[in-house]
């Protein structure tokens, strides 16, 4: 018998493909190394090993590859490039500029394509910010570049880097790969460095998050709040408006960065967004919102196991602008495609399954990634955050699922979307019944201190109003709201103009798609004015029927459409008390 | 081409070969029988030992003796401007006993996915003809918007129609149907041939026909190819192409089968894991692209089994599609034609679509109003059924009577009623006007003055009345 002496080296075969998995032999090879598959080099990475075999996950078509094709690895972990360029840029799940594969193979995503997520040619007008002889560390701040008119990126010590005393730094305009900082020690550094998107960043420690990340929605800011750094779910029936209410977000919240993954979404949706960020203007800057947004889309037809590693991508892009001081809101649209990716290649590895065939890790990898998201102190020292909003596509509706059920265990705030109120065309369909905000107590003081003392009080009752109303509605469809008590009666009506003026809200309407607190603020006072003048009429023997045919009531909607409410507020609050006074004066 | 014959298992459609040279994944396999018959196949899975063949076709007469032919390729599809009129197998072969079709190209029938980055945004209205569609559930150029039907419903008859009425206002262009059948019956065929030569429509569309006794794993290509022959004429030769596919469960039932053959670990309801993916490789072929003439919108039409809208197929197709159209078994019993539900039905594509620039500027606002106050009037018949009539408010009795006139004026209309966009919403404003203004919350002030018939009878005196034409 002869003895065949096995070798492993740098480069192996491919023993077997079966979709999107191979598995290569004869490679050195450690967990979650970067590959480079085929005679066509498709990229990979290595995801499980078993004796000799090496197996991979492959982030393009695999179509036509044979066994006995050569496996080469690159002993590199999958990474992001960090630096200059990633504002307005739209990316593939692992960063490859889509702009940029158009111009190299077309309309239509072909493989075998690689393209440096960085542009290697554009030069960034490079400002020290330290001098020689000064010492850096690890995360400090050497420079800053203007990267577009609403962001100036800060250059820093990338975190894998021991830092030192500059030799030399020089100001001028300079490509991501030149050297712009010298240390003694004789480091070079550049604009950019890479960082493996499996690897949390590293920072100080973790604050309290009791700032909270305005969006503009009323039934958010006002009922169900996020806070900067905190984490949400938006878990919705297809048809729910969970995409408009993820585009709000992103579009409206008071973060400086804006990072929204489409991970295994509809490519004419990614479209959409592709065409509308550029010409939104931001709010607070009137730049285009795309100035200060990253977009990263792999769209359901594109290869699942880029889809999977979109996520990471894009966390550990926010993660790398928090570090700047920045607070960075990320979008997850949806992390439902996230978990079917696992899925799909845990079934191709003939795991073992778990809950409706998820792999039993499904739990371990959703916390993992939520718990990347939080307000810090900067390895330099400043606050950053990274608020995670994560969408959730639950089968059939039926929130009872694994991906639904392991997300909520971890986010803290839930915004539960209703396939019945999108039905009623109540939007944002966000159940107000079901919905919490884990971070109401800690944000309180926020909201005493900087919209109104009042605020939090206003807000407990109108949660309180409806929650009433939830329990007559139970009643009336049984017996008829005619049978209900008077002082009920009102009541129910109170809780409609809760509904119909503060939580619907037009995302296409000019005025009406965003609500700063100080108008969130004046509704909810206007209508807890009406609610007590209705309550004393009622009570001095006006009737529900006259209190309703109030002509202010049907005109206060009105003020939400409207840029400069408030002297047609001040115009119906005063004709409001003087028709409740005409009434009353009729019954004495 | 070297042939082999070592067939070591054959499970289903699953074929297993061993000891081959190296042989690519997802190539075109060709088995040859003892007979002289070939069927086709693609490879699923390829390794140094074992290659498993998926056959399209049944697997009757394989045995161990038959060969094994690996042709070198993926599977690929002729293409060509003659495939107009034609009428195809499941398989691609023509089956209207008329020539083989002379290629032009021959392309991949997985297709490449778009570059979300290259795609146009869709917002060229299509004017179906159909209010609930029109009016409610805009379709616009490039979307994909399914049928969610049950049996027995006439989806077939509303799918016919939007491909008769669909067209796009004030545009002249060169216009396709790709129709692809999976697995239904002859008779529903027939009926859509039928139509297809009475309307003349035969000579603009090209049809792929997997009947019910087909192979059933032929219906795994079928869709492809249909696809891969869109993309051509609308990509290549720049028409605006109209897919039509048929009926969808059929094809995730073909997908489970060879799910369970290679005893995959099933999914919900034993549906494959990836059926996702798999799906979304079908439904994301539609579009517009930046600077070419052509699109491909697409009309998926699937049957739900239980009328479960929470069913595994629906509600992966709902995913990924742009919306859906819902056909009411309710409706249908009360003879309303086209049975079209508009509470589940949605068009995620319709604000693109819709408003000054595209159909008018109350569009939007009066398809909320049409939705809440219809909404509303429906929960109210619940109401009803306990309490009774009588012990309802007036408004709520505004809103049930509201609720009946929308499903027998604007819901029902004719197999060849083709209303036009500015109808539909006159329509709508019509049956708005029978509720106070007051009611009407979602609409404001300046649109009601302009289009609400009493304030429009006050402007402009001896306006025409609004109406919808029959015919």
């Amino acid at each position: 018998m002869k003895e065949e002496k096995k070798t492993v080296s740098k480069a192996g075969v491919l023993r077997r493909i079966s979709g999107p998995v191979v598995t290569a032999v004869g490679l050195e090879a450690h967990m979650y190394d970067l590959v480079k598959v085929g005679r066509e080099e498709l990229m990979g990475e290595v995801i499980k090993i078993k004796g000799e075999d090496v197996i991979i996950q492959v982030y393009e078509d695999t179509a036509g590859i044979r066994p006995g094709e050569p496996v080469v690895n690159t002993s590199l972990p999958l990474a992001v490039e960090l630096g200059p360029g990633l504002m307005k840029s739209i990316y593939d799940g692992i960063q490859r500029p889509l702009s940029v594969l158009v111009d190299r193979m077309g309309n239509f995503i072909e493989r075998g394509v690689s393209a440096p997520g960085l542009d290697r040619t554009a030069r960034w007008d490079f400002k020290p910010l330290v001098k020689k002889g000064d010492r850096v560390s690890a995360g400090s701040i050497i420079g800053e570049v203007p990267e577009t008119r609403s962001i100036v990126h800060r250059i820093m010590v990338p975190p894998n880097v021991k830092g030192g005393v500059v030799k030399e730094i020089r100001e001028g305009k300079f490509t991501v790969e030149e050297v712009v900082c010298t240390l003694e020690d004789g480091t070079a550094l550049t604009m950019m460095h890479k960082w493996p998107v499996r690897v949390p960043r590293p920072y100080q420690e973790k604050l309290n998050p009791d700032i909270p990340l305005l969006t503009g929605q009323r039934i958010l800011d006002g009922l169900f709040p996020i806070a900067k750094g905190g984490t949400a779910a938006i878990p919705g029936p297809f048809g729910s408006g969970k995409t408009v209410t993820q585009q709000q977000l992103a579009k409206w919240s008071d973060a400086k960065i804006v990072v929204y993954i489409g991970c295994g979404e509809r490519g004419n949706e990614m479209t959409e967004v592709l065409t509308e960020f550029p010409n939104l203007l931001d709010p607070t800057t009137g730049n285009p919102l795309m100035e200060r947004t990253t977009l990263i889309a792999n769209t359901s037809n594109m290869p699942v196991a880029a889809r999977e590693a979109s996520v990471y991508t894009g966390i550990t892009i926010a993660e790398y602008f928090r570090d700047m001081g920045y607070d960075v809101s990320l979008m997850a649209d949806s992390t439902s495609r996230w978990a079917e990716a696992m899925r799909e290649i845990s079934s191709r590895l003939e795991e073992m399954p778990g809950e409706e065939g998820y792999p039993a890790y499904l739990a371990a990898r959703l916390s993992e990634f939520y718990e990347r998201a939080g307000r810090v102190r900067t390895l330099n020292g400043q606050h950053g955050s990274v608020s995670v909003i994560g969408a959730v596509s639950p089968p059939g509706g039926d929130f009872s699922e694994p991906v639904t059920q392991n997300t909520l265990r971890i986010v803290k705030v839930f915004w539960a979307l209703d396939a019945k109120l999108s039905q009623r065309r109540h939007f944002p369909a966000i159940n107000w019944l079901n919905s919490y905000s884990l971070y109401l107590d800690i944000l309180n003081d926020w909201y005493a201190a900087n919209v109104s003392p009042e605020w939090n009080t206003l807000r407990a009752w109108m949660m309180e109003v409806l929650q009433k109303e939830a329990e007559l509605q139970e009643i009336v469809q049984l017996v008829g709201s005619d049978a209900l008590p008077e002082e009920q009666q009102i009541t129910i009506e109170i809780a409609r103009m809760i509904r119909e003026i503060f939580l619907q809200q037009n995302a296409y309407d000019k005025v009406d798609t965003y609500c700063d607190m100080t108008k969130q603020y004046d509704m909810v006072k206007a209508i807890r004015k009406f609610s007590d003048l209705a309550y004393a009429a009622q009570a001095a023997g006006v009737l529900p029927q006259q209190v309703m045919a109030v002509k202010a009531k049907s005109e206060l909607p009105q003020i939400k459409f409207i840029k400069d409410y408030r002297p047609e507020l001040a115009r119906i609050m005063d004709s409001m008390e003087k028709e409740f006074n005409a009434l009353r004066a009729g019954i004495s | 081409m070297k042939e082999y014959r070592t067939i070591t298992q054959i499970a289903g459609p699953l074929v297993f070969v061993e000891k081959t040279e190296p042989i690519g994944y997802a190539e075109l396999v060709n088995i040859v029988l003892a007979d002289g018959t070939i069927k086709r196949g693609q490879v699923l899975d390829t390794s140094d030992e074992i290659v498993v063949v998926q056959v399209f076709e049944t697997t009757a007469g394989i045995g161990r003796d038959s060969g094994v032919r690996f042709t070198g390729e993926t599977i690929k599809m002729p293409v060509g401007r003659e495939m107009l009129g034609r009428i195809l197998s499941g398989g691609g072969k023509p089956i209207d006993g008329g020539p083989e079709i002379v290629p032009e190209k021959r392309l991949d029938i997985t297709g490449a996915a778009i570059n979300p980055y290259a795609r146009h945004p869709p917002e060229e209205f299509i004017q179906t003809g159909i209010s609930t569609i029109d009016g409610m559930n805009t379709l616009v150029r490039g979307q994909k918007l399914p049928i969610f039907s049950g049996a027995g419903l006439p989806h077939n008859d509303i799918a016919l129609q939007i491909a008769r009425q669909s067209k796009v206002l004030g545009a002249k262009e060169s216009f396709a149907v790709v129709f692809a059948a999976m697995g239904i019956t002859k008779e529903e065929a027939n009926h859509f041939m039928a139509d297809f030569e009475r309307t003349g429509a035969l000579e603009r569309a090209v049809v792929f026909l997997n009947l019910a006794d087909d192979p059933a794993v032929e219906r795994i290509i079928t869709p492809r190819l249909a696809l891969t022959t869109a993309e051509y004429l609308a990509f290549t030769l720049g028409m605006h192409v109209l897919v039509i596919l048929t009926d969808m469960t059929n094809y995730c039932e073909a997908l489970r089968q060879i799910g369970a053959a290679r005893e995959e670990v099933p999914g919900r309801r034993g549906y494959p894991g990836y059926m996702y993916t798999d799906l979304a490789s079908i439904y994301e072929r539609a579009g517009v692209i930046h600077g070419m003439s052509g699109s491909i919108t697409q009309f998926p039409i699937l049957t739900m089994p239980g009328d479960d809208i929470t069913h595994p197929i629906p509600d992966l197709t709902g995913y990924i599609t742009e919306g859906q159209i819902v056909i009411s078994r309710e409706l249908h019993r009360k003879g309303i034609y086209p049975p079209i539900n508009v509470l589940p039905s949605l068009s995620r594509l319709m604000n693109l679509g819709i408003g000054e620039k595209h159909t008018r500027e109350d569009h939007k606002k009066v398809s909320d109003q049409l939705y809440a106050a219809y909404a509303e009037g429906n929960d109210l018949r619940g109401l009803v059924a306990i309490v009774g009539k009588d012990a309802l408010s007036e408004r709520d009795r505004m809103f049930l009577e509201f609720a009946d006139l929308f499903e027998d004026r604007f819901v029902r209309q004719g197999k060849d009623e083709n209303r036009a966009i500015t109808q539909t919403l006159d329509l709508g404003w019509e049956l708005l006007a029978t509720l106070p203004v007051e009611q009407l919350v979602r609409i404001d002030r300046g649109l009601i003055e302009k289009y609400h018939p009493k304030f429009r009878g006050q402007r402009q005196a001896g306006a025409a009345q609004p109406q919808s034409v029959k015919g």
